[in-house]
């Protein structure tokens, strides 16, 4: 059960989105159908046949062999992927229990499951590479690997659920999109999967700032102020600006990243302005204008000095969000604890029987 | 009366959503996060189709919405188990367990009754409801012969909940199916589980009660007041 149950807008977002989805996914089965060289020839280095499989575009598998470096850049970003999907169930669960209409509990609660569903996948991708969940899990919650920043924000209003739905999902995929045909194909797999679900989540925002904006004075008042709360945080999800960026570069070379922050963060832009519009809602910048030169918007950068300070810790939320995720995990070990306790004794129940 | 009874069975799965959703994102594990969040979905789809229902036996043209957000605690008519705080994952397994143990044997007996639409919800409602028992049953096995500290949270969590399960099966000969009808069943199911889960059934002749005539505990207030907040400031506002 999805709880989709309503009619999407003629003018709703994602398609476009969802048809580059499905063009990597097309692409991958390709790849998959051309042949991979069968592994290294016998004088054939393995670092030559891992460059190799990358230039063909193919895919680098579990088992295949893999520079130190480049694992250990997967694994930091799969897994910072993973923990902002299990630490962003916070900021939109936060109106589940008061959701204006059981409708939109069913798609709010069903919504924040999906998230739930993505961090499994990618804990399950990040593990092919040789490091557990519970690893990965005990490396956030000791605050040695970080999440997305935009999580530290406060959803103050109903409206927030439809701002985050919008422009968080619809920047989470911006950015993930590209993700659908990175080199390393477990990774590649996931991002499919999680960016078809993330298509919905936009949409779904959308259609609660669409209803919000043509509704009462008060509803159109509560969805601008959102949108203005959530603009420019949304936009430095992206990360620093290509000059700031340590590891873009290498990341190109391996096509885990194929596009730089910028470059995404304008695509992003280029895309809310149109549907902006149509939801009649101002985006907060007055210098946002069309460039007929460069054929895209020209927009104001976001603070990225208060980007570092949220990353540093020091953003309204982190705090919070990092004592909720340490107590649910200290409040449910007598539960793991008893469900690992009940297991053994009926693995010992059985032994004698198998025996 | 049917009226009665849809709202009485709708609200229980309304007020039982609430309470699962306030799991989210606080599970002891991600999978169980996952596991609430459908129970609780699938208790607000029934929930959704029953009181739609109720507010067409009515006739006085209340949508779902209407009957959910704008009736005061005397006006709902769940029964008090469900609206018992979640405590700790004990005694939400044992509270789910109880529920689950009632609405199957329930909603079986509902897809056979006379009145389609209720036969349509519970023909719907039975599949989810297996799950809902199965889920919970294991829970309180795995608990229950856990750990030490385990078997000692769930035989509290068993003690706290049991009084509230007799308000389930008192008699009403009118409605569609007559509760009473459905303890043997449930019975039967509790006693083989708390057995192996090597729990026992606490000894105690209290009985609370009330609920299907609108006495709830100091609870509902609460509960209510939080789910109605944002829809009662925005009258006549859609969402
Ligand atoms: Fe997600
Ligand atoms: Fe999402």
């Amino acid at each position: 059960m999805y709880g989709n149950d309503f009619a999407p807008p003629e003018d709703a977002p994602g398609g476009g989105l969802l048809g580059e989805v499905e063009a990597a996914e097309a692409a991958l089965r390709e790849a998959a159908a051309r042949a991979r060289r069968g592994g290294p020839a016998p004088d054939e280095d393995v670092e030559a046949y891992f460059t190799d499989v990358i230039n063909a575009d193919q895919k680098i598998e579990p088992r295949d062999w893999m520079p130190e470096a480049y694992r250990r850049t997967l694994i930091r970003q799969i897994a910072q992927h993973a923990h902002s999907e299990i630490i962003g169930m916070q900021p939109e669960g936060n109106w589940i229990s008061r959701a204006p209409s059981l409708k939109r509990k069913a798609i709010l609660l069903a919504k924040v499951q999906d998230e739930a569903g993505h961090g499994l996948y990618l804990y399950a991708a990040a593990e092919t590479l040789g490091i557990s969940r519970d690893e990965l899990v005990d490396l956030l919650l000791d605050g040695r690997q970080k999440y997305s920043s935009i999580f530290n924000y406060p959803t103050l209003t109903w409206a927030d659920v439809g701002a985050i739905g919008w422009l968080v999902d619809g920047a989470a995929i911006v950015n993930q999109v590209p993700l659908c045909r990175c080199s390393y194909g477990p990774y590649a797999r996931a991002m499919i999967r999680v960016c078809k679900e993330e298509s919905f989540h936009q949409r779904q925002g959308y259609e609660i700032l669409h209803t919000l904006a043509h509704g009462t004075p008060a509803q159109k008042a509560m969805a601008q102020d959102a949108v203005d709360r959530w603009w420019y945080p949304s936009l430095a999800m992206f990360g620093p600006p290509d000059g700031d960026s340590t590891h873009s570069a290498q990341s190109m070379a391996w096509k885990i990243k194929r596009f730089s922050n910028d470059e995404l963060r304008q695509r992003f832009v280029d895309m809310c302005v149109g549907q902006a519009e149509v939801l009649g809602l101002t985006l907060p910048d007055p210098d946002l204008r069309w460039n007929d030169e460069r054929q895209a918007y020209d927009y104001t950068q976001p603070d990225y000095a208060e980007l570092m300070r949220v990353i540093k810790g020091d953003g309204p939320c982190n705090r919070e969000r990092m004592a909720h995720r340490r107590k649910a995990h200290a409040d449910g070990a007598w539960v793991r604890e008893a469900a690992a306790a009940y297991a053994a004794k009926r693995a010992e129940r059985k032994e004698p029987v198998a025996a | 009366m049917s009226l009665d009874f849809t709202l009485a069975i709708g609200d229980d799965a309304l007020v039982a959503a609430q309470r699962l959703g306030e799991w989210t994102s606080r599970a002891p594990e991600m999978e169980e996060d996952i596991a609430l969040a459908n129970i609780a979905l699938d208790q607000l789809g029934a929930a959704r189709l029953l009181l739609t229902y109720a507010g067409e036996l009515e006739g006085a043209g209340r949508d779902e919405d209407d009957l959910a957000y704008l009736r005061g605690d005397r006006e709902f008519r769940n029964c008090l188990l469900v609206e018992l705080p979640n405590g700790d994952f004990g005694v939400t397994m044992a509270k789910l367990f109880f529920l689950a143990a009632y609405q199957s044997p329930l909603y079986t007996a509902l897809a056979g009754c006379a009145d389609e639409r209720l036969a349509a919800v519970g023909a719907k409602a039975r599949k989810e409801s297996a799950y809902h028992l199965d889920h919970a049953a294991l829970w309180v096995k795995r608990l229950g012969d856990g750990t030490e500290e385990s078997h000692r949270r769930m035989q509290d969590a068993v003690d706290e909940v049991w009084p509230y399960v007799h308000e389930l099966f008192a008699p009403d000969p009118a409605a569609p199916v007559d509760p009473s009808t459905l303890r043997a069943d449930f019975d039967a199911t509790v006693s083989a589980v708390l057995d192996e889960a090597t729990l026992t059934r606490p000894e105690t002749g209290w009985a609370p009660g009330g609920g299907r005539d609108g006495l709830h505990t100091e609870h509902l207030s609460y509960l209510l007041a939080e789910m109605q907040v944002l829809h009662r400031a925005h009258p006549g506002a859609s969402w």
